[in-house]
This record gives C-alpha cells, structure tokens and sequence, in this order.
C-alpha cells in the first residue's frame, strides 16, 4: 500500500496489511471487528505479516481467516490451543496466535488451553469474552453472570445449578508456563488504546520465546444481549467489570522488563 | 539391511521415523503405549518434535495443526483413545491434510480390556467420524509387515493429502519377530513444505485451512470433490495377499493376526484333503471385494474370520453377492481364533456346499 505522502503532510490513517478490504458478517455494534482491527495493527506494527499464523475457533469469528490478510487454520470447536501447539512445534519461526471466544475457550476447549498454556507454549492466545453464546443465539456461556438471562438460562442463570462464571484469565495466572496474561476490554476508546498495548505485548512476548501470553477482552453481543451498540458497552462496563476486574493477572519478571524496554 | 529382533510397536515407531516422520503428539493407553515411548527417546535425540498431550482430544488436533503446517506428522492410541480422535478424524480429511494414525486394537466396548481384538473394523473402515468420508486402513499381520506399511502410510498420505489409519491387534503390537528396518529417510526441510501449507503468506495469498463450508451447494462441491479423491484410491491403492488360492475350493478370508493363523489352517486343511485358500486383505479400505467376488465364482463357499463379532464378514458378504455361501467365525474381546477351531468350521462348510474331502 505504497501512498505518496506531500512534504507538508503526515499520514495519520491507513487500511491495516494485516486486515483483508471485506465486509463482515459480524452484526452492527459487535466489537469483534474492533479487536480484529487491534490485532491486525500490531501484527503490521511488529512486521511479521507474513510469518503468522492464525487459527479461528468455532464460534462468531469462526469466519475470521477470511478478515485477516495472513496463513489461517480453521480449529474444532475448542481445540485452537492443540492446533496452535501442532503448529507452532513444527514451525518455531513462525508467529502463532488463536482467537478464541467464551464458550470455545472457557467451556468445550478448557483441557486444551489449560495444558497449552501450562506447557509455556509459545504461541498468543485473544480470548473475546462476551459472556454468552453468540453464534447458536444466545445460549448461557461459561462466563455469563449470575442472574444473566439467556436462552439456555431463561429465568437467569443460577450458580446453584450452573455454577460460577469462570475467570479465565486468574486462572491460568497460577501456571508457571504463562509469561503474560492480562484481562483488557474494548468498552470505550481508552479501554480499546489500551487493549492494543497489551495485544503488542502478548506477541512481544512470544517472539521474544518468553512464554505462553494470553489477552482476556471483554466484549458485547448487544444482539443477543437484546439491547442497542451503546447499552451493551454500558451493560458491560457496569456489570461485567465487576465480575471480571481488568488488568495484568500475570507479568513475568522477563515480560516486565520487555515493556519497559530493558 | 540385516535383520534385527524388533518388538512390534518399538518396530512401528521406529518405521515411522525411517520414513522421515518429524512430529510425534500422543498419550499412553495400554497396548501401543511402546510406540509412544519410543518416539520419547528417539525424536528428541534426532532434533524431532515429541510431545505427550493432554488427552488423545488434543493429540489429534495437534497432529492436525502439525499437518496444516506442511509437516510429516503422526498419532497412535488403542481403542478407547481412538474413539475420542473421531472429531480430528472428520476434519482432517474435509481438509485434506495428510496424517497418519495407528490403532493398536484391544478388547472392547467401552474400557473393554488390553487384549488383542478387532472389534474396531466398523469404525476404521465405515464409520471413521462424521460426514461422508473413509480413511485408507492399513492391517498388517506380522512385524515386517507392519514395518512395511508404515512406511506405505506416509507416502499414500501426502500423495491423496488424505488421512491413513493403520490398525493392528495388541498382539502383533508386543510379540517380538526379527524384520529389517528401511534405511533412514532424510527429513524434508521447512523450506520445502507443500505450496498448500500454513507457513506464512510471504510473497503470495494467504492460504486457508478450513472444513467449513457454509451453503448446500458449497458444501456438497467438496463432497463431490472428496468423493472422487476416494473413488481414485479405490482404483489404485486395493492390497491384499493370497495363499494357495488356485486350486481352492473352500476360501478363507481373514486380516492381521488372524489373517497370519488362518495360513497355518490353510496349511493343515490341505494335509486333511480339503482344498482351501486364503485372501487375506491388506487395505481394509479400499476393500479387495472384487477380487473376493472373482474368486466367488471359483469357491464352493467361504469362511470369514475375525476377532470380533462378525463385522469384515458384511463386506464380504457385499462383494460375493450371493454367489457362493459365506459363513463365519469369530472370538471377542481377547481370545484369537486358533487352527483347532477354525478347522472344524471348514469342515461343516465343506459338508454344507456338497464337498467331499480327498
């Protein structure tokens, strides 16, 4: 994308390399296009376009190898952490990364992530977590919040029955393999400037061989949600929040001092 | 190369790394549990990938990340562990990456135990995953052969970019035979993985790895596609092995182990008079039915035997389109069918179509 720029002039918007020029099927308001948008501005940012890898879940983004411009696998429903890990042995030059959601990651794939990650694996994880079921329209996820009505959790989700939201991005904090992981989110835009520091630092992390890094974000479905674009960023950011407290849940000494440029 | 005393699964394992396998992800389960330890110790020593996974879940999508990535990969398991790879299984082959698995079959249903059988004929052969799709199926029936065939597995996989399941009883997995190894197989280097793999776009288009095809008509354009690729392997890739089949009368058809017994029962037949032969197939899929239903038309009748309840006995059945009566024998969950047993059942053959023993 060679753009003559005048003397007098700075270029202060371009198309991300890393993006393809589609349109989405994802529906108005979603934010996934948002975090795409991030990844796809780091990846352009580190250079490494086109030694990366991807590997979409089943789930909304299940169609996401067609919106990044790069290599892309398409995983079993919960199995991109084993993909990556096949991938990512066999090519160690490579950039691998899952995009992940809540039900793939937190529910049908919590074996694979869990031991990836464990494992120290060197490979980037995005994990979009919005609380529901997207895709089959609107079933309760692994991290839908108590009293969250959905679907499959018609009169709200009751934690007697179906337990507790799970905290993914605690959870795998406690495991010596992982090197970063960190829970950001795309409500407003300094959360979204913030999300795609984080994102540069998880691939930061592993081109720098550091360890397993993983990105939490949470996100909206204001579809299934049953709302507009604006009350779901305010539904989440007063309720999800709470449950899900942002921040880095793991920084490594060695991923510290990375971004701080030591 | 001389001979050496190779213990069936070491043999397996070892066979594969001579063919130039680079990556290995499994988990342990009685009795292929010698083919994962000895990629343990052999892979990392040759600078080659090993890994145990969590769960056989895991280590077939790991084969399957492998296989997107243009590499020689492989997985084995027994039974139980094979049944959780089914979902790989199906996505492997709609995407048309090649990977090779191994069956070191036990006795089953469900945990079942860790004698030799070959219950799992049915699934291997016709119900592999879901959606429309078969595996080539390799059965060997001695330790050289199974050497043999894994070297076959690899070459067939990359050549039809297609998923090769090889199935052998716990029996030949642990008995010890001598066989001669190929020579070892240089490995092929990253910069000369296939133009279809995951290695990066750099200076072309991305290329996409998917088993999904939204719309009726994408969907069954790949399955006609798929379908074609199969009917192409059943033209070319039919294996099977005869003995004393000229002459016979009565025919036995049986694979593996008890494919290896029914020669000694072909043997002890013909000292009894009764002109017996044995097809013994190779490639459980694609089937050998043609040259089972010619030679239907040769036979009197036709014993079947297997170490489960009856399953390779339908294909038989389907080839000989009643031509000739086909019986059948078989032991469950351990026990393998020896001579003494199976004579008496070609005797009773023999007597049912009207033969008379010389």
């Amino acid at each position: 994308m060679a753009v003559e720029i005048p003397e007098d002039m700075e270029l202060v918007y371009s198309y991300p390399e890393s993006l393809t020029k589609v349109r989405t099927h994802y529906c108005p308001g979603c934010t996934h296009g948002v975090v795409h948008r991030l990844i796809a501005e780091v990846l352009d940012e580190l250079g490494v376009r086109e030694r990366t890898i991807g590997i979409a879940p089943v789930g909304c983004s299940v169609l996401a190898y067609y919106y990044f411009n790069m290599d892309f696998a398409e995983a079993a429903h919960g199995r991109a952490p084993a993909m990556a890990t096949g991938i990512k042995r066999v090519s160690p030059d490579k950039v691998v990364f899952t995009y992940q959601g809540d039900g793939d990651l937190a529910a049908i794939g919590t074996a694979e992530i869990i031991h990836a990650a464990n494992r120290g694996e060197l490979f980037t994880t995005i994990f979009v977590n919005n609380a529901i079921y997207g895709m089959t329209g609107g079933q309760m996820a692994p991290t839908t919040l108590p009293g969250q009505v959905t679907t499959s959790s018609p009169t709200g989700r009751n934690v007697q029955t179906a337990g507790w939201p799970i905290r993914m991005a605690e959870l795998l904090a406690e495991l010596p393999g992982v090197a970063y992981v960190t829970r950001q989110s795309v409500l407003d835009v300094p959360a979204i400037r913030k999300a795609k520091k984080a994102i540069k630092l998880a691939f930061q992390t592993q081109l720098a061989g550091l360890g397993f890094s993983m990105v939490e974000i949470l996100s909206t479905c204001n579809t299934n949600w049953h709302m507009t674009p604006v009350e779901a960023l305010e539904w989440a950011k007063e309720h999800m929040v709470d449950y899900f407290p942002l921040g880095d849940t793991k920084m490594t000494d060695a991923v510290r001092a990375l971004k701080e440029g030591k | 190369m001389a001979k050496e005393l190779w213990e069936g699964n070491a043999a397996i394992a070892e066979a594969a790394i001579r063919a130039g396998l680079e990556a290995f992800f499994g988990y342990p389960i009685t009795p292929q549990t010698e083919v994962l330890e000895h990629f343990s110790k052999r892979l990392p020593e040759l600078g080659r990938v090993f890994l145990q996974a969590e769960s056989e879940v895991a280590s077939i999508n790991m084969v399957y990340g492998a296989a997107c990535a243009g590499a020689r990969v492989m997985t084995s398991s027994s039974s139980p562990g094979v049944s959780l790879m089914q979902e790989g299984f199906s996505y492997i082959a709609c995407s048309e990456v090649p990977a090779v698995v191994t069956n070191i079959m036990r006795g089953g249903p469900g945990l079942g135990n860790v004698q030799p059988a070959q219950g799992d004929y049915f699934q291997a052969v016709k119900s592999a995953g879901h959606g429309d799709f078969h595996m080539i199926v390799l059965a060997p029936s001695n330790v050289q052969e199974a050497i043999d065939l894994m070297v076959l597995a690899f070459d067939l996989a990359e050549k039809y970019r297609t998923i090769v399941m090889f199935v052998a009883d716990g029996s030949i997995g642990q008995m010890m035979e001598p066989a001669e190894m190929p020579p070892m197989r240089p490995v092929r280097p990253p910069e000369e993985r296939a133009e279809w793999a995951l290695t990066g776009a750099q200076g072309r288009k991305p290329n996409i790895i998917t088993s999904l095809y939204l719309g009726a008509e994408n969907m069954e354009r790949v399955n006609i596609r798929l379908q074609a690729k199969l009917r192409e392997i059943e033209k070319n890739e039919v294996r099977w092995k005869e003995y004393s089949t000229e002459d016979a009368d009565l025919l036995l058809v049986a694979f593996g182990t008890v494919g290896r017994v029914c020669q000694t029962v072909v043997r002890e037949a013909r000292e009894q008079g009764l002109k017996v032969g044995l097809l013994r197939p190779i490639t459980l899929w694609p089937f050998p039915g043609q040259r089972i239903a010619a030679l239907a038309e040769q036979v009197k009748g036709i014993l079947t035997v297997e170490m489960n309840a009856g399953q390779m006995v339908e294909d038989v059945r389907l080839a000989v389109e009643g031509r000739c009566p086909v019986r059948f024998y078989g032991r469950m969950g351990g026990p393998i069918p020896l001579p003494d047993e199976i004579l008496p059942e070609l005797e009773k053959l023999n007597a049912e179509v009207g033969g008379e023993e010389e």
